[in-house]
């Protein structure tokens, strides 16, 4: 088996769990649920201004969901001692990597699917096609840093408390492209002028974090 | 010998710091525009500098350390990581200070601002999670490649003036926008603030050696008995 068919089979192995027990997409999810419930207290939901909140608003249940996935990443390896096991497996371990966060991908995936039409029926949003891509590429910004971050405290006491305190900052500037690409998408705004920056700094990010993420996810596991 | 160098190193960065400031609050004349206040410059950003060389002074022996496993590299990388987060620390403060008598505002969402903000909790992350990993090869190794990570946020900082419309004043040191007599003010600061915050590292780490010296003792300790 060459190296991405040993991504696949890891990114499928996850999935295959995940589907039978559950437990980290519907924790999210309901965690998605609730963030898109306590922000509706926070200002008139369905005010003039929403437009311009509406991304940053996506962007809160998306990085606060995600965490509950992402935390699980490598944590569900520990039971059994699975993790050692993976990591001597005669698996590259950018191929682990990667196998991981597909999978992480897809679970956020769908967590957001279920959450973006909520979030459409509940602020009374026009949901856009162009949202597409910036979905895709900010997704993959929380995937590839939180896999990176999952990684590196799977044997950190205290593991729940240190992803979150270090993912966040580390995404702020994927996080600032994608608000405000998603706020003035739903705008009505096209791909020209100041959002072509933006974009420009999300794909920048995707690609300086993917580069670091494979090359030193090998020390990260196995030191 | 050692010692005697960061009391020396200390004392002459103190003094420097001393002569500068009457320079500074004595000497220079006051600023056409702004008042008297425009002389928090000479420690804002000084401080922002010194927090970023530290940072990477850091991000070098992180590197290093990834690279040779030598126990020193990871010293030196956490002691200017702390001291370096101190210098960042004092930049954010001194620019919030400035804010509130330009701007009338002690904070604004402005991006080089937000993004030292981030910065400083990049690094103030890694010293929270030093502590919590045990093993000291494995602590070196995840702080190491963290450091990697957090350093990507330096650069973002440094040229957010120029990637977008900031309210944070432009670039003043690349374009000689200063007269002659505020940068060499600048400068000297500079390496005043400079000598002290690298006595500090020294002290940092003296204590990190000796913090490892107690660990291994009690690690030979519970073998014995």
């Amino acid at each position: 088996m060459n190296a991405f068919g040993a991504a696949i089979a890891i990114a499928r192995k996850d999935l295959r769990s995940e589907l039978r027990s559950k437990e980290a997409t519907n924790a999210a999810v309901s965690f998605a649920l609730v963030i898109l419930l306590i922000l509706s207290f926070a200002f008139e939901p369905t005010g003039e201004e929403i437009h311009a909140m509406a991304g940053g608003l996506l962007w809160i249940v998306f990085a606060f969901s995600g965490t509950l996935i992402l935390n699980r990443t490598f944590a569900r390896e520990l039971q059994n001692d699975a993790l050692e096991a993976l990591i001597a497996a005669p698996v590259p371990g950018w191929a682990l990597f990667l196998g991981k966060a597909a999978s992480s991908m897809v679970m956020m995936l769908v967590v957001e699917l279920v959450s973006l039409p909520v979030f459409a029926i509940f602020y009374g949003v026009t949901l856009v096609w162009t949202l597409a891509p910036v979905i895709l590429l900010g997704t993959w910004a929380l995937v590839v840093v939180g896999v990176s971050f999952s990684a590196l405290t799977v044997n950190v006491q205290l593991r729940e408390v240190m992803l979150p305190l270090l993912i966040y900052p580390t995404l702020v500037p994927a996080l600032i492209a994608s608000m405000m690409l998603t706020g003035n998408l739903l705008d009505g705004q096209t791909f020209s002028g100041d959002n072509i920056t933006w974009l420009r700094l999300l794909v920048g990010f995707d690609i300086i974090y993917t580069a670091l993420a494979v090359t030193l996810i090998d020390i990260v596991l196995v030191g | 010998m050692r010692e005697k160098f960061i009391y020396a190193l200390g004392s002459l960065g103190a003094l420097a710091l001393v002569a500068n400031m009457y320079n500074i609050f004595l000497v220079l004349p006051d600023e056409a525009n702004q008042g008297a206040i425009y002389r928090i410059i000479f420690f804002h950003v000084p401080a922002a500098i010194i927090a970023f060389t530290f940072f990477f002074v850091a991000l070098i022996c992180s590197v290093a350390f990834l690279a040779f496993k030598s126990s020193k590299a990871d010293a030196v990388a956490v002691a200017s990581t702390e001291v370096g987060v101190v210098f960042a620390i004092v930049n954010l403060v001194t620019g919030s200070i400035w804010g509130r008598n330009i701007w009338g505002i002690w904070w604004t969402w402005d991006y080089r601002i937000t993004s030292m903000f981030v910065c400083v909790l990049l690094y103030l992350g890694y010293l929270i999670m030093r502590p919590a990993i045990t093993d000291p090869t494995q602590r070196g190794t995840l702080s190491a490649v963290l450091s990697i990570f957090a350093f990507c946020d330096v650069p973002i900082v440094w040229f957010s003036i120029r990637w977008w419309r900031t309210q944070h004043p432009g670039p003043v040191l690349e374009t000689g926008g200063l007269p002659h007599a505020m940068a060499m003010a600048l400068l000297y600061n500079f390496i005043a603030l400079l000598m002290i915050g690298t006595a500090l590292v020294l002290v940092r780490l003296r204590s990190e050696h000796v913090q490892r010296e107690i660990e291994s003792l009690r690690r030979l300790a519970l073998v014995e008995a």
